[in-house]
């Protein structure tokens, strides 16, 4: 597995777990009564941060074993990586753009910010994890 | 569903005459061992700058290397 597919495979799991993760702690701290009581966006910076100090530390302790069978390929990128990143950000963007249309139906509506903030919250992670999906696929199916 | 690539290749067997692994071919034309692999099975399609260097490593032209069915 080349370095890119790790990192790729690394930011999927923890885009994932992060994701679960927020749902659980948003619910429990809802305890039944309404969403948009919660006291959301400390969660949600919690979650970013977290999720994005975990792929860093995932991906580097995941080099450092693949560096222990294979120190050539250690941090090596070229054109198919690049190829494969930039057909995974266009199937990406897609979704991103249907968050960003929903939260401008959500602000018409003047929905609770609990909405507008969780719209496009979900609208980058499935962004990123259907743009992750698509990049694994192309590294095992091949892209042509 | 992957749409396969109409584009066949002569790698493998040039790569054997010239008594090269994949690794070594890889590594003289700047790509991943993965990516070479990609490029022998069909799975992948190199820039034409990657396929001119390819052909140069073998010292053969591009069509002894890249074949495209004709129609």
């Amino acid at each position: 597995m080349v370095y890119e597919e790790r990192n790729t495979w690394a930011g999927l799991v923890v885009t994932v777990i992060a994701m679960t993760v927020y749902v659980v702690v948003v619910l429990q701290a809802a305890g039944g009564g309404p969403l948009t009581d919660v006291d959301w966006w400390p969660i949600m910076l919690w979650t970013i941060v977290g999720g994005i100090v975990v792929t860093i530390v995932v991906s580097i302790l995941w080099g450092i074993l693949a560096g222990m069978r294979d120190p050539d390929g250690v941090g090596k990128s070229d054109q198919r990586d690049r190829d494969i990143a930039h057909m995974g950000e266009r199937v990406g963007t897609a979704f991103l753009a249907l968050g960003g249309i929903a939260v401008i139906v959500l602000c018409a509506f003047e929905a609770d910010w609990f909405w507008i903030a969780n719209t496009m919250f979900f609208g980058f992670a499935i962004s990123n994890i259907v743009g992750s999906i698509a990049r694994v696929i192309a590294y095992r199916r091949g892209l042509v | 569903m992957v749409k396969p690539t109409r584009v066949t290749n002569s790698i493998r067997p040039l790569r054997e005459q010239a008594g090269l692994t994949q690794a070594e071919l890889a590594k003289r034309i700047g790509v991943t061992r993965q990516t070479l692999i990609a490029i022998e099975q069909g799975k992948y399609s190199p820039t034409l700058e990657l396929a001119f260097q390819i052909s140069r490593v073998f010292g053969v032209g591009l069509d002894d290397v890249f074949q495209y069915p004709q129609e």
